[in-house]
């Protein structure tokens, strides 16, 4: 009885997990095996749907695009953009760097819909859009962007949620540096970049790589944004994976090779979730509890 | 010795170029979302921001049928109970599953732990081909409850974590204290540890009321009965339909939906940064 209470107060959580985690997953590879259709007739058909994704002429596209986005948006502003927010805000005054922080919260908070709306505004294809009324200052004519550099909008939009992750986790481990290691290289002379160079970024190193891991793999599935801002156009030149994926199922009702797609992302959303399990041990989190009495 | 201006003066000034240049760096955020206000009270907007007009027509959606979507309010009501659905599972399921986390040993305790942080990194996303299938089978489609027990699921398993953390916080001293007058374990978690983690649930309580009250991707694809429909496809049929008709309209529906975001924002945004690895996704 003494061991079954814990396991009956975590019975919700487990039902839950099981019927939408580990379920659907079992599905998806099973499904991958079929041509399902919206008449959810279970028909194997092998490996057609793989052969079918070798061949797909889209594919190729799709690929380049998904790394161009996640490593766009990676680059630019899950790290860069992050990592400079924290750098800057930690250089001032709580008071202000808090006021930026929670700012770039703001963004994470809002419904996506309305999120997207304020880069569709910002990108719009007339002079009221934002930067086309800055370039009009300049006597510049009004541009398409989403013709001229819809794969920009995409990872703007992306990055400026993004940014805040890498910014919480950065802004974190920045100030649980000792503050004497910065003194003595004020002593010495050193100046900020010397500083960042040779203290911060050495000391953060290890959030720097869980933040990469991280976000690598939650952008490679992500497509909420591009769905709503471009939907993959024009011409699929923003179709990234994870949204060629969901085009296939929802829009074309090809289940079947829908899953087939997917699988390749739950194959990396699995091993990420071992390797985090094996490497990010928590060990200081995972200590015993004291109260065991019955 | 005689300091120059700026000498005397460099600490300030440091100050102020970082501050500008994090305004700089910020400014899409501040410029799209006081777009976003003034546009919905206003006629039109002159040299940028300079409103023509201020007016209450943009939000004629509220009083009025605008042709081809449900009524507003029947939307915001679904929105609401997508939103209460998923908090008040999220919130019973965690607050229980945090305690037992936080204060039983069980074999495979910390094997438990370390699968609920993998699973909250897991792209659950992808996996939406099959809960299409499943939700089907469990005759769940179309129905405001598939998206709640879906949305709640992938949301419980950070929220465990979170509540576990609040639990921890709390001194075991007090509990003890609780045992010794003769408190059963039950007594002890509903009148002494309930009250103390208020916070923790208020925290989970309210991330979970905008997390269901935002979702989008969900309702876009399991959803197709407009009386189900809530903000989010409200919204967006509203960005496709108008969106370069008028941008009024667009704006004040889009303040509108996020009305609970902006309440809540304050109080949440400090406590996420206090949570740091919160690893919400983006």
């Amino acid at each position: 009885m003494k061991r079954l209470k814990p396991l009956l107060l975590l019975f919700p959580l487990l039902a839950f997990v099981i019927i939408f985690f580990v379920i659907p997953v079992v599905l998806t590879v099973v499904i991958a095996f079929t041509d399902m259709d919206y008449s959810f007739v279970w028909n194997f058909v092998g490996f057609q749907n793989f052969r079918d994704i070798s061949t797909d002429f889209i594919i190729p596209r799709v690929i380049a695009n998904t790394f161009i986005y996640t490593f766009g948006t990676l680059g630019l502003f899950n790290l860069g953009t992050a990592l400079l927010i924290s750098l800057l805000t930690t250089s001032i005054s709580d008071r202000w760097g808090n006021f930026f922080r929670t700012l770039w919260m703001l963004p994470r908070l809002t419904p996506s819909v309305v999120y997207g709306l304020l880069w569709l505004w910002m990108f719009d294809p007339t002079e009221y859009g934002l930067v086309n009324f800055i370039r009009g200052l300049f006597g510049l004519p009004p541009q398409d962007w989403l013709h001229s550099a819809p794969m920009w909008m995409v990872i703007f939009a992306n990055g400026f949620i993004g940014a805040s992750m890498g910014m919480l986790v950065f802004t974190a481990a920045i100030k649980s540096i000792p503050e004497d290691y910065y003194r003595a290289a004020r002593i010495d002379g050193a100046s900020w970049f010397m500083v960042v160079r040779r203290i911060t970024l050495p000391l953060i190193k290890w959030h720097l790589l869980f933040v990469t891991a991280y976000q690598t793999l939650s952008l490679l599935a992500s497509f909420e944004y591009i769905l709503i801002i471009t939907d993959g156009g024009p011409v699929y030149r923003t179709e990234v994976w994870a949204l060629y994926t969901y085009h296939n199922a929802f829009s074309h009702f090809r289940f079947g090779y829908g899953a087939a797609l997917s699988i390749i992302l739950v194959i990396i959303g699995v091993v990420s979730a071992l390797v985090y399990m094996k490497f990010f041990g928590f060990e200081s989190l995972m200590e015993k509890p004291k109260v065991e009495v019955e | 010795m005689k300091l120059s201006f700026w000498q005397k003066n460099s600490e300030k000034i440091r100050n102020f170029v970082i501050i500008l240049v994090l305004f700089l760096i910020t400014s899409p955020i501040l410029v799209g979302y006081v777009w976003l206000i003034l546009r919905s009270f206003s006629e039109d907007l002159v040299n940028g921001f300079v409103p023509t007009k201020l007016t209450l027509k943009n939000w004629r959606f509220l009083w009025q049928e605008i042709k081809g979507y449900p009524n507003i309010w029947q939307t915001t009501l679904n929105t609401a109970l997508l939103a209460l659905g998923v908090m008040g599972i999220e919130v019973l399921i965690t607050s229980l599953g945090g305690y037992a986390l936080s204060r039983y040993d069980f074999p495979g305790r910390s094997s438990m732990m370390k699968f609920i942080l993998a699973l909250h990194a897991f792209p659950a996303i992808s996996l939406m081909t099959a809960v299409f299938y499943l939700l089907w089978t469990l005759r769940l489609l179309d129905t405001l409850w598939g998206v709640i027990l879906l949305k709640a699921s992938l949301e419980v398993p950070w929220g465990t974590w979170i509540m576990k953390g609040f639990y921890d916080g709390i001194p075991w001293e007090l509990e003890w204290a609780g045992l010794v007058d003769g408190y059963s374990r039950f007594e002890v978690w509903r009148k002494i540890l309930l009250p103390l983690v208020k916070p923790g649930i208020a925290v989970t309580a309210i991330f979970a009321f905008l997390s269901g009250w935002s979702e989008f991707v969900f309702v876009n694809t399991f959803i197709f009965s407009q009386n189900l429909w809530t903000l989010s496809k409200y919204v967006k049929g509203f960005i496709g339909d108008y969106r370069f008709a008028d941008y009024g309209l667009v704006t004040a529906v889009g303040l509108f939906y996020m009305i609970p975001t902006i309440i809540f924002f304050f109080f949440v945004s400090k406590h996420m940064i206090k949570l740091t690895i919160g690893g919400v996704k983006g």
